[in-house]
Formats: C-alpha cells, structure tokens, sequence
C-alpha cells in the first residue's frame, strides 16, 4: 500500500471510530433511560415557543433579490476585511484595486436600484 | 517598519484586449442604468466598436510578441503568445458578429436592449482570460466568467418557455461539468504540487511519477469538464436543446465564441501543460473525437428542426477540431486554429440566417420556413448556400482547406483510422446541408406562408460578410494559414 493510501487510511479509521463512538454512546442511552412517550413530547421543538401553522410554508418569492444582494456584499466584506487589516503594506496599489473592486460591485446594486428591482411591488 | 508589497509584473500592453471588453460592458451598464431611453442603436454599436478596437489592437500585439517572444506576467498565472492573440480575434469576430446580429433581433422580440450586450462582452472578457491563462485557476476563473454570462443569455428570450428550459439545462450541466474541472484541477494539483502549468509542465518533464493514478484521474476529470464546453459525445447531450431553445445571436456567439476559448483551453491544458503524457490521454481523445463525428453526423441526419441540425453539425465539427489537437504537435495546433476561425464564420453567418428565417418570436425552425427561400430571399439562400457548402467541406470554401488541415495533422501522427472515420462521417454529415439546399432550392413554398418582408441589415451583413471570407478563405487559404502556422502556442515562465 502506498503512502498516500495509508494516509487515506488513517482517515477511514478516524471516521469509523468516531461512528462507532457516537452510536455506542446513543445507544447505550436509549437502553438505559426511562421511555414515557407523550404527546407534548412530539410537538416540533421551536425554542420554547408553541408552534404554529404547518411547517410546510412558503416564503415570497420577492426575498430572493435582496438574498442576492446579500451574498453581493457578504462576498465583497470576504475581501474588504483581510485587506484592511492589511492597509498599509498594500497602499496606493491596494486602494486603486479595492476602488475598482467596489465600483464594480456598486454597478451591480446601482443597476438593481434603477431597474426597480428594490421596490416593494 | 512595515516591509512594502512588491506587486508582480504586470504587462499591460497584453491586458489591452481583457480590459476593453471589461470595461466596454461595465460603461454600457452604467450608461444604461443612468439614461432610462437608449437610442436602441447605441449598445450594438457600442458592442461592435468595442470587439472592433480589440480586433484592430491585436495587429500591433501580434507583431509585438513575434519581436519580442511570448511573455508571462501577473506571477506566471497569464501568459501573452500567439495563439491567445489568434482565439482572442476569434471571439472579437463572434462578438461584432453576435452584436450585429442582435442589433434587428431584439426589437423584433420585444426584449429589453442593453443586458444582451453587456453579458456578451462580460462572456469575451471571460473567454480572453482562457485563451491566455497559464495557471489552471485562472483558466477556471476565465470559464467561470465566460459560462455565467451564457447562461443568463441562454434565458434572455423571457416569452420563450424554451429559452428559459435551455438556460436551466445549461446551467445545471455547466455547473455539474465546472465541478469536474475543479476536481480534475485539485488532483492534478495533488499530484504535481502546482497549479501553474509551466511549472506542472516542467514537473513533469524532470521526474517520473511512480503512481500516476492520481495525475490520470485528474486528467480525465479536466477532459470531461473541458469536454462538456466544446460539446463533445459524449457529453454532448445539452447543445441541441440549448441551441434549440436559446435566442439565436446567443447561439452564434456560444457556438463561435465559447467553443474556440473551449478549444484554446483544451490546447493549453493538454497539448502544453500534459504534454508529456500525451501517450496516455491520446487514445481517449481518438475515441472521444471518433465518437463525435459520427454520432454527431448520424443524429443530424434525422432532424427536422433546422437549429437542432446545425447544433448536431456543430458537434461534428467538435469532432473534427479534436482530430487535429490530438495530433499534439504544432501542425495540429495550427490546424486547430485556422478550423476554429473557419468555423467561427460559418456558424455566426449560419445563425445570422437563421436568425432572419425564424421570424417574430423565434419559433419558426422546421425545414417548412426553407422550403422555396431560393425564389422568395434569392441572395439570402445564395449566401445560406455559401454557408452550407462550406460546413460540408466541399472544395474551394474555407471549409474544405481546415478540414483538409486537421485531417492531415492526423495522418501525419499515424492516426490513419481516425482520420478514415472522420472523413466517412464527412460525408454522412454533406448529406444534412444538402438536404437544407434542396428545401431551399427545388421544394415548393408551403401554401400559407407568408412572404416575409426585407432581411435586417446586420444580420445581412454578417451573413454576407462570412459567406464571403469563407470564400476566400477557400480559394486563397495561405494568408489564413501562415497565421494559424505563427500561432504557436507556447507556456513561458514568470
């Protein structure tokens, strides 16, 4: 067996000791505790608070362009931050670069905006 | 005391081309965002004068790097020779044509003017970036850039159920196939320690890997993600729908455009970055290429949707591309070259025509909407005709010289079968552009059509324009040949 697949191996093992764990541990769980079913304990857990309606709901299919701006500006602050932290050492080169970035990135919310894609119809 | 940034070598000059798509597409969105009524003239042109000024800049760039030798710059991961100049004057050609071609469709659909346009140019600047990428990341990113903005154009027909069928296929299979490349990427990684292909290049001319099994897995993955672009069987399956159903100038520019940046990738990463493992990836590109040219042939023989057909045409020609790469040597290559610039013509010229035919709501593609087009559009059949000869191959069209081209780089590898099989699914495939020529010419119009009315200039432009350097090409192939013949490409270091 080569290096590479042993490495694979220790891998394979991991994972199977970690199933084997977690299953003893539920398991031994299951046969020693107290079972007294009732119907509250069915009831879909929702932090406490009584739940309401069916679970199966549907939700406007409007949220889904402020769902895109939002991953628009979470990836822009996934580039932002380490080059902030880093201001200094990347400059004037790095400034131009994070304009351009951000124009770029501006252009798309600012054709949104004007298409009329933010208005609540 | 912080230590300065060192930024990396940039050669701007040979960013030019990049930049002008990017930059053109971003204007015209901002303009568009800004003046709520375009003069609807305005984006074509603009389009078209921005792939112009590419194209016209190519010249300079052209000689620039037969002085001064092919370079490699923000770090190694671009590299500037002269076959990223040549495929990038291809998709500047697929872009004006493409443009062109919009500039009558869209108001005659009714679709909303600027986004086409904007995504065309976004598509090139992406396709310029796989032309010219020497890292296999930036390749990624290139494809990546170059595939989003066709699938949003795949569904910009927004009346067309087909348009938006088309897209969702499309994209979901794009998806899937990018996931390939990314996997076929992570283990040749694995097994070479790089992702810059001059340096897996040189990795793998200076040692001898004890276990490849993992650099072949990832050799057939980057084969089947890369396959899946330039449609070849069998990952074939989603062009004659996509054809079918996206807007017709989209389909010019997918089959133009993201097959010669599709091709120029498949050269960059095998013939170049692979090079050395050409013993093994060979056989699977002689199956794979064989397969294409009949299957693609066969299937379009049976087709009675016009853009169905020239879809299926478009996977026999895929095939034939791949005869010539598989060669590896830089007779292949060129051949490779000068067949996709060919072919570029002839497909954006086929698809201006079909384009016209379609009519309003382009729906219109059985082979009824041909019957008798020589007596009511004689020089729009003429040019057509022009065009059909030429995908066939018959003497004295730029056609017959690029498939003579590949052909001959295969039998000068010792590939005798295969070029024997592509030569019999030649054949087969003739039979499909005469079918369309007797429609055209010897079939009577069926009652009820109505005649319709004068052909749009830029689609009548491209079409004549195309039928016309096919021509050329055809009677005086050197000048078209010594281009492809200096368009070696080449993977220099950082």
């Amino acid at each position: 067996m080569s290096d590479y697949l042993r490495n694979w191996l220790t891998l394979v093992v991991f994972g199977g000791v970690a199933v084997l764990l977690v299953g003893a541990f539920l398991g031994l769980g299951s046969l020693v505790r107290p079972s007294r079913q009732t119907s509250q304990k069915a009831v879909v857990y929702e932090s406490g608070v009584d739940p309401q309606g069916d679970m199966w709901s549907q939700s406007n299919i409007r949220y889904y362009v402020f769902a895109l701006m939002f991953v628009l500006f979470d990836v822009e602050a996934v580039f932002i931050f380490p080059w902030a932290t880093r201001l200094e050492v990347y400059d004037v080169f790095g400034l131009v670069e994070m304009a351009i970035f951000i124009f770029i990135l501006a252009l798309g919310l600012f054709y949104a905006w004007r298409k009329g894609l933010l208005r609540w119809i | 005391m912080i230590a300065a940034l060192t930024t990396p070598y940039v050669a701007w000059w040979a960013l030019v081309p990049l930049i002008t798509f990017a930059v053109a597409g971003f204007l015209l969105l901002t303009v568009a965002s800004l003046v709520r009524r375009l003069p609807a003239v305005l984006a074509p042109a603009w389009t078209a004068v921005a792939g112009l000024g590419v194209l016209l800049y190519l010249v300079p760039m052209w000689s620039r790097v037969g002085r001064d030798g092919a370079d490699s710059f923000l770090a190694g991961t671009v590299g500037v020779d002269r076959s990223s100049i040549f495929v990038t004057g291809i998709l500047a050609v697929a872009v004006i044509a493409a443009a062109l071609i919009s500039r009558d469709y869209l108001p005659r659909e009714d679709l909303p003017g600027v986004e086409l346009y904007v995504l065309l140019l976004m598509s090139a600047a992406g396709g310029v970036v796989m032309a010219s990428a020497n890292d296999l990341i930036v390749l990624f990113l290139g494809l990546e850039i170059l595939s989003i903005a066709v699938y949003v154009l795949a569904a910009l027909h927004l009346r067309r159920i087909e348009s938006q069928e088309a897209a969702l296929k499309y994209f979901l299979l794009g998806a899937f196939s990018s996931a390939f490349l990314l996997y076929g990427i992570a283990l040749v990684y694995g097994a070479t320690g790089s992702t810059n292909m001059v340096r897996i290049s040189a990795f793998l001319a200076q040692n001898v890997l004890v276990d490849d099994a993992m650099l072949l897995a990832g050799l057939g993955l980057l084969l089947v993600g890369l396959g899946f672009k330039v449609a070849v069987v069998p990952f074939h399956a989603w062009t004659p729908d996509v054809y079918q159903g996206a807007p017709t100038p989209v389909v010019a520019w997918m089959a133009a455009g993201v097959k010669a940046a599709g091709f120029a990738a498949l050269m960059r990463v095998f013939v170049l970055t692979l090079g050395t493992y050409v013993s093994d990836w060979r056989p699977a590109f002689q199956v794979i290429a064989a397969a294409t040219v009949l299957a693609g042939a066969v299937v379009a023989v049976v087709q009675t949707d016009v853009k169905r057909m020239l879809a299926y045409s478009s996977i026999v020609h895929a095939g034939f591309i791949l005869v010539g790469l598989q060669a590896a040597t830089d007779r292949g290559n060129s051949s490779v070259l000068a067949y996709l610039a060919v072919y570029a013509f002839l497909t954006v010229g086929s698809f201006a025509v079909v384009t016209v035919v379609s009519g309003t709501g382009d729906a219109s593609h059985g082979l009824d909407a041909y019957r008798g087009m020589g007596r009511r559009h004689p020089a729009l059949a003429g040019v057509f005709t022009v065009l059909l000869l030429g995908q066939a191959g018959i003497p004295f069209t730029g056609g017959f010289v690029v498939k003579l081209g590949v052909l001959a780089a295969a039998v000068d590898g010792g590939a005798y079968w295969l070029a024997g099989v592509a030569m019999l699914a030649a054949a087969v495939a003739a039979f499909v552009y005469l079918r369309l020529l007797v429609a055209m010419y010897l079939e009577e119009v069926p009652s009820g059509t109505e005649t319709s009315g004068a052909v749009p200039l830029g689609a009548l432009v491209v079409a004549v324009a195309s039928a016309v350097i096919v021509l050329v090409v055809g009677l005086v192939p050197g000048p078209l040949l010594d281009l492809a013949r200096d368009a070696v490409p080449v993977l220099v270091a950082g």
